[in-house]
């Protein structure tokens, strides 16, 4: 009796409440009458884009009701290519789902990675017989038709893997275009002041900008403002950001490279990283802004790598500065571990497929532990562990061999 | 019954007020028979479609809607529907006790037709004990229900019939006080002479012509509510209580049978609801004090000429209806009393307020 009101106010309560639905509109949708109203993904049938299937059997194996049934042979497909390989390729016979099993959980339409099994809203397919309700491939691939196009995304939502790929090759032609600006306008300057000899001036093209995910926050404060949507805004000022930066960095290369003539820089692809860790900056970041933890992962590894490749090629490019020809001057972290490495990175350069291991079958620990842990399985973390195994392998050898 | 019959034949050669009346003691009984069987199976048909469609709306559904335009036709398609259906009897069963009880429970309802007054002279009979025979008869219903609950040899349907019984016995009491104290201050039992009586009251003291849902608006609550759970209808529906008892002592009954319960309690909401009208609403009179167009004549209320009768005869039925929708309303807004609280209402609330209205007017029937 946590609230006691005089008695009868309860009752009067009660006799208001249904008075006013009285003289409100009833819910009712009058069906055969009138269409009800479903949104696009209803689970009404499930429809089959045939030409997209292809035979995976994953949509059978997963139905708990087992009502999918599937036939197919294998057929050869001839060489694409003059001296290639024949393939095979599985050919559906028979699709057909039986709709008097089915309990439609949706699993099928979820597991499907080839995108070949749809929702359509229609629910209209009653039978006087059961056996009408086991659809065939043709019916199956009529009910394609009624598929309404997905409902559109909510503004701000995380755009879907495939555009955000699009968009990401996008920005990295805007950003090659604006650093061939850049080029230009230095070579213009560079003709202006008196030129300072040398041939070596590093390319802009080559300035390559870390951590796509910072935005320019004068740019996208601005640009809100003007009252674009949130979406536009970030990308913009994202780009925006990634301009500012490349120009302070050809700034800075500018600066310290105008002094000598450096060798030719090791490029990037050269040096060889092991990848598995992330850049676990990039990572959080990443994640900060709402990429899903898939892509997170993949674009932090991959700037891992990028910076790995980075600090190599600036130990080399410092050891080879030792032996006469100008340092690299490209950053400031170079040099400090240059001595110890200066002997191993020459030979390494070239010769390591020269150096024969034996014992194919012992793997690296380290590797595997770090593969299993970032979720790879068994299989390919082993056959990496391998690899990586005979690859320090052949470097100790190496050093061996360099040492006497 | 031979009330009926000696008021019949005097009616036969006195000169009645009743139009039903004819000079042909043949003539005159079928006509009062058709009369009363036509007004039993046409309103509560008219009260069941208001249930449906009121009850519907205040859940946001729409009701019938199908069966004849808005969905009018929706009881008598029911009807019919109840006709084709299988006939059922447990083998258990009390075969002829089984088989009567809906008879037994129906036939009182349309007996109680033949006293009620629809408009001015548009009845069957003016009985001097009408309000007694009406009482009288109605509770003749519980015995049909307590009879189909006891022959079906299902437990459920036996707590329904016991539980009706109860229940009836209960809400008897003040109903029928609530009813002598109306009788005490018209001074008469015939239910045309109330109705009589309520065109001619006075407020003690001054020119002002009320009904007696005025000064009475305690007893008119006590029969209200004493009468919706004679009905057995919700918020006192433990005799059916369906989901307790599945459907108390109907749950064996199929078909026609069926459908003459239902029919028993869509007429008992007629009867009660007329009884009010009667009692407490001033029976045919627009507003009180308010003579009906045509009824300024010599004849006061009973000589109307036809467009008069006819409007009363609609201002009753309306009034009828509004207390059905009353009972509807209270029927979706409220949930289901529990059995020891519907005893407990009647005995210690109903009973003690319906002595204390009885008292009430008595004195002041005496002292005015
Ligand atoms: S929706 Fe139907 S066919 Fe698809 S997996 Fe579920 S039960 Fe099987
Ligand atoms: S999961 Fe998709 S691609 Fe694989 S068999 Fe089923 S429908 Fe075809």
């Amino acid at each position: 009796m946590a609230t006691t009101s005089p008695p009868g106010v309860g009752l009067m309560k009660g006799l208001a409440v249904t008075i006013k639905h009285l003289f409100r509109y009833p819910a009712t949708q009058m069906y055969p009458k009138e269409r009800p109203d479903l949104p696009p993904r209803t689970r009404g049938v499930i429809a089959l884009m045939d030409e997209n299937c292809t035979v995976c059997m994953l949509c059978s194996r997963e139905c708990p009701d087992w009502c999918i049934y599937i036939d197919s042979h294998k057929e050869t497909v001839p060489p694409a290519k003059e001296g290639g390989r024949a393939r095979t390729r599985n050919v559906l016979d028979r699709f057909a789902i039986d709709f008097s099993l089915c309990m439609y959980c949706g699993i099928c339409v979820e597991v499907c990675p080839f995108d070949a099994l749809w929702w359509s809203p229609e629910f209209e397919y009653a039978e006087y017989e059961i056996d009408g309700l086991l659809h065939e491939m043709g019916k199956l691939r009529e009910w394609m038709d009624t598929v309404p196009p997905p409902p559109p995304l909510d503004a701000g939502a995380v755009p879907p893997a495939e555009a955000a790929d699009a968009i990401a090759k996008k920005e990295k032609e805007l950003e090659a275009e604006a650093a061939k600006q850049q080029e230009t306008e230095a070579k213009e300057q560079e003709a202006a002041a008196p030129a300072d000899g040398g041939d070596g001036k590093p390319k802009k093209a080559e300035v390559k900008v870390e951590g796509a995910g910072e935005i320019d926050q004068e740019t996208y404060d601005q640009l809100i403002a003007e009252g674009k949507s949130e979406r536009i805004a970030r990308s913009k000022a994202k780009a925006a950001w990634v301009r500012k930066e490349k120009e302070r960095l050809a700034a800075e290369q500018e600066a310290g490279g105008g002094d000598d003539a450096p060798a030719e820089k090791p490029k990037a692809a050269d040096v060889h990283v092991e990848a598995g860790e992330i850049d676990q900056e990039t990572y959080d970041q990443l994640i900060a802004e709402g990429k899903s933890e898939r892509m997170a992962r993949a674009k932090a590894k991959a700037a891992y790598v990028r910076k790995q490749k980075a600090k190599l090629a600036e130990e080399a490019a410092a050891g080879g500065g030792d032996d006469g020809d100008g340092g690299a001057a490209s950053s400031e972290a170079a040099g400090d571990e240059a001595p110890e490495d200066a002997e191993a990175a020459e030979p390494k350069q070239g010769k390591l497929a020269d150096v024969h291991v034996e014992g194919a079958g012992e793997i690296d620990q380290e590797t595997f532990d770090q593969l299993i842990a970032e979720g790879k399985s068994e299989r390919i973390a082993r056959s990496k562990a391998k690899a990586a195994w005979v690859r320090k392998q052949k470097q100790a050898q190496l050093e061996e061999g360099g040492g006497s | 019954m031979s009330e009926v019959l000696w008021n019949t034949a005097a009616s036969f050669t006195a000169q009645s007020t009743s139009i039903t009346t004819f000079d042909s003691f043949a003539v005159s009984v079928v006509v009062k028979i058709a009369f009363a069987l036509g007004l039993f199976f046409v309103v509560p048909i008219v009260g069941g479609y208001l249930e449906h469609k009121v009850m519907g709306r205040m859940q946001a559904r729409r009701g019938p809607v199908e069966a004849g335009p808005f969905g009018t036709l929706q009881l008598v398609a029911d009807g019919i529907k109840f006709i084709q259906k299988e006939d059922v009897i447990p083998r258990a069963a009390d075969r002829w006790v089984f088989a009567a009880a809906p008879g037994v429970a129906l036939v009182p309802g349309m007996l109680i037709f033949l006293v009620l007054p629809f408009g001015p002279g548009v009845f069957a009979l003016d009985l001097e004990l009408g309000l007694f025979y009406a009482l009288a008869i109605s509770s003749v219903s519980v015995l049909g229900i307590l009879m189909g609950g006891w022959a079906s040899a299902n437990k459920f349907s036996l707590i329904g019939g016991l539980r009706a019984g109860g229940q009836l016995i209960a809400y008897e009491l003040p109903l029928i006080l609530a009813a002598i104290t109306v009788a005490v201050q018209a001074g008469t039992l015939s239910l045309v002479g109330i109705v009589e009586a309520q065109a001619t009251f006075m407020l003690p003291g001054t020119e002002i012509n009320v009904w007696y849902v005025f000064p009475q608006i305690l007893g008119f609550g006590i029969f209200f509510l004493a009468a919706m759970a004679e009905l057995s209808r919700p918020p006192f529906d433990m005799p059916i209580a369906d989901s307790e008892l599945v459907f108390g002592y109907m749950t064996e009954y199929t078909g026609i049978k069926f459908a003459m319960f239902l029919l028993t309690e869509y007429g008992g909401m007629i009867l009660m609801s007329a009884l009010m009208v009667v009692l407490y609403l001033g029976g045919w009179q627009l507003l009180p004090g308010v003579p009906l167009p045509g009824c300024e004549g010599t004849g006061g209320l009973f000589d109307c000429g036809v467009t008069g009768t006819l409007l009363g005869v609609g201002i009753t039925l309306g009034k009828i209806m509004a207390l059905v929708f009353l009972m509807v309303w209270a029927r979706v807004a409220y949930p289901r009393l529990r059995e020891d609280q519907l005893q407990r209402f009647a005995w210690l609330v109903l009973v003690p307020l319906a002595l204390l209205n009885l008292a009430l007017v008595g004195v002041a029937k005496v002292v005015f």
